[in-house]
């Protein structure tokens, strides 16, 4: 039985990943698909703990992130499906336009 | 050509480095930490354990692919290939259902969304045009500061451990536990998906004017 460590390892591992790629790329899909790899992490601690502790919660708590990173990558994609649609770019960088100027 | 070499050499290396860099810091603080936790059964300590480093291995290329691949598509790819081997690990942590269930609604949807998107949003001759990234340095060096700190909390606490049970069905533990302790936030991740549903649609559409 492989121990819960290398679990934590690997989730920390697929986190820092996720995080760089969220802060590197500029286009707004790859960060949602680096978003979706932190939530993968933090599922993968959860169903570790929950295995570890033999306790059902941990499951019933990925579930519910599973839901919410399916909601959140519905309305994210349409959001910049309709952003392309209006400035014809998937840059986070381009869309400021409510930035104040300076 | 030679470019084309250099970068793949690049590729290979950047994850040798990186499951190598896994493996050692494992064996490094979990070897005499894990030993004197858990009395570990010697007897299914082989295939477990070899899958578990492929699997794992297989994670973190993809997810390396996803952050660091400079065509789009490369990252759907790699995300596939992520979420296929984190769903592989919950089996291995007796979650057989929500195995499944990455499999239905990372892989058969979040996934298939998001390459929509793509084929939506980028032209695919101009894939290099519209996939620039910042300072690779900048990143590493929050990797470099993020994840050992990660990394040492998940070694250096002593976690109680119980011997874990055998893997068992989880499906009707976990259907129990849904309808009655987590009954509430149950009925709110399905508000939650109907109003992200409806919202979705809503900003997606096209406007169409009534004169």
């Amino acid at each position: 039985m492989v121990p819960v460590q290398w679990y934590l390892l690997l989730a920390a591992v697929l986190f820092g990943v996720g995080l760089v790629g969220v802060l590197i790329k500029r286009n707004a899909l790859i960060v949602m698909m680096c978003i979706e790899l932190m939530l993968n992490a933090a599922n993968l601690t959860f169903l570790a703990f929950a295995r570890q502790q033999g306790n059902i919660g941990g499951h019933a708590i990925a579930f519910f992130v599973i839901a919410v990173a399916a909601a959140e990558a519905a309305v994210g994609l349409a959001i910049v499906i309709a952003i392309y649609r209006t400035t014809g770019s998937v840059n986070v960088d381009d869309v400021r336009e409510l930035r104040e100027e300076g | 050509m030679t470019q084309t070499t250099g970068k793949l050499l690049g590729w290979i290396l950047g994850t040798a480095l990186a499951i190598g860099f896994v493996v050692v810091m494992g064996q490094l603080a979990i070897g005499p930490a894990a030993q004197s936790m858990v009395p570990a059964p010697a007897t299914s300590a082989g295939l477990t354990e070899v899958l578990f480093y492929v699997l794992a291995g297989v994670t973190i290329a993809g997810a390396a692919g996803v952050a660091l691949s400079h065509n789009i598509l490369y990252s759907a790819i790699g995300l596939l290939m992520a979420l296929l081997g984190a769903g592989s690990l919950y089996v291995f942590l007796s979650a057989d259902f929500l195995a499944v269930a990455q499999l239905l609604i990372y892989i058969g949807g979040v996934l298939v969304l998001v390459l929509f998107a793509v084929m939506l949003t980028n032209r695919i001759t101009e894939i290099t045009v519209s996939n620039t990234s910042l300072g690779l340095w900048g990143g590493l060096m929050l990797f470099v500061a993020v994840a050992p700190v990660l990394l040492a909390v998940a070694l250096v606490t002593p976690w109680a451990t119980i011997t874990p049970a055998a893997a068992a069905h989880t499906t009707e533990t976990i259907g129990d536990a849904l309808l009655s302790r987590w009954l509430l936030p149950f009925e709110v991740a399905s508000l939650v998906l109907l109003a992200s549903l409806v919202g979705a649609v809503a900003i997606a559409r096209k406007e169409i004017k009534a004169d």
